[in-house]
């Protein structure tokens, strides 16, 4: 639903980072994604090439990287990667813990590179 | 001779604009002593009733205002104005949620320092509002009964990033109409986040209001300390 400004801003960073790297055409950009977050790839890549006409990065692809969720158990400490459909029944491996698992990562939306000329 | 393709490391995270205005305006707002706080819900949960209710509370001890955003209609601006509270319209033109700069917006028409508590009533629905910090110093939730008992497991970001959740129309549980379990909600809720207020509130009633604005108030004047 909001991927409109989340493209607006991909956009604006991958030209910025153009320009301070002289390139002048860019490819791919690849983004790293939280798994709590809910974006339609099909969607982005749809406003992302209706943004991008007529700037150099008019065509490139977005590579959309499914980071998961990250959890920490309070009790042990132990560090856990999950997914949204998981993260209600996950327990601890280590302790068996159900609850108390912290929630460390999963809402970002990180602009890893891109391939550019 | 063109320059070769080659893989240009960029490394930004796409949400720190936004995160370093909020942050901003939070640092901004304490030192003004003016309270915001970011209500969410999705339509019809009764963000509107609740500040109704709240407002009617508090009108006696703080100054209160309210920012209302609406995708295309100004209807919740005038209730709360009806109440006597004074109430900003923003019209998202579309947007789904409110960022800071809308937010300041809002604010731009409000004479902060003669305020207490500003009220976001951010656009109705749970997934949005959830990615975008609003600069608000508590982010609170309303999942009303009829919406049912799981919506945690389908909006987990929203139910993660809330301080408190209120659990609106209670008044329902004493009717045939729902098969909502209290323990099931608060048992996923606490999952994603086991520090969260909880506070079962009927706006209809005024049954468990009492609790919520009592906190809210403990929250507010803790900060104009």
């Amino acid at each position: 639903m909001h991927e409109l400004p989340v493209t607006e801003k991909i956009l604006d960073i991958a030209l910025k980072h153009a320009a301070a790297n002289g390139a002048t055409k860019i490819y791919s950009i690849t983004l790293r994604v939280g798994g709590l977050t809910d974006l339609e790839d099909k969607w982005l890549q749809h406003y992302f090439d209706y943004l991008s006409r007529d700037t150099i990065a008019d065509g490139a692809k977005l590579i959309i990287i499914n980071a998961g969720i990250r959890l920490r158990c309070s009790a042990c400490k132990t560090i856990i990667e999950t997914t949204k459909e998981n993260l209600q029944d996950q327990k601890c491996p280590h302790c068996n813990a159900t609850h108390d698992l912290t929630i460390l990562s999963g809402r970002e939306y990180f602009i890893e590179e891109m391939m550019a000329q | 001779m063109s320059n070769p393709v080659r893989l240009i490391k960029i490394k930004e995270d796409i949400q720190a604009d936004n995160d370093a205005l909020a942050q901003g305006l939070r640092d901004e707002l304490r030192q003004r002593r003016t309270f915001l706080i970011n209500l969410m819900s999705s339509p019809g949960a009764g963000k509107t009733s609740l500040l109704l209710q709240t407002t009617a509370a508090l009108k006696n001890s703080l100054r209160m205002a309210v920012i209302e955003a609406d995708i295309d209609s100004t209807v919740d601006a005038q209730t709360i104005v009806s109440s006597g509270i004074e109430a900003v319209q923003l019209q998202t033109d579309g947007f789904c949620h409110l960022d800071v700069q809308m937010v300041r917006q809002g604010l731009a028409s409000l004479d902060i320092d003669a305020l207490d508590l500003i009220f976001i009533e951010n656009v109705g629905n749970l997934v949005c509002p959830a990615e975008f910090d609003t600069g608000a110093e508590l982010d609170v939730m309303i999942l009303s009964v009829p919406e049912g008992d799981d919506k945690p497991l389908k909006y987990p970001l929203m139910f993660s990033k809330c301080d408190a959740l209120i659990v609106n129309k209670i008044d329902y549980l004493e009717t045939p109409l729902t098969n909502f379990s209290m323990d099931a909600m608060e048992n996923r809720v606490r999952k994603l986040n086991p520090g969260i207020q909880i506070f079962p509130v009927s706006c209809r009633t005024g049954e468990g209001i009492r609790e919520w604005v009592g906190w809210l108030a403990g929250k507010v004047a803790a900060e104009k300390v």
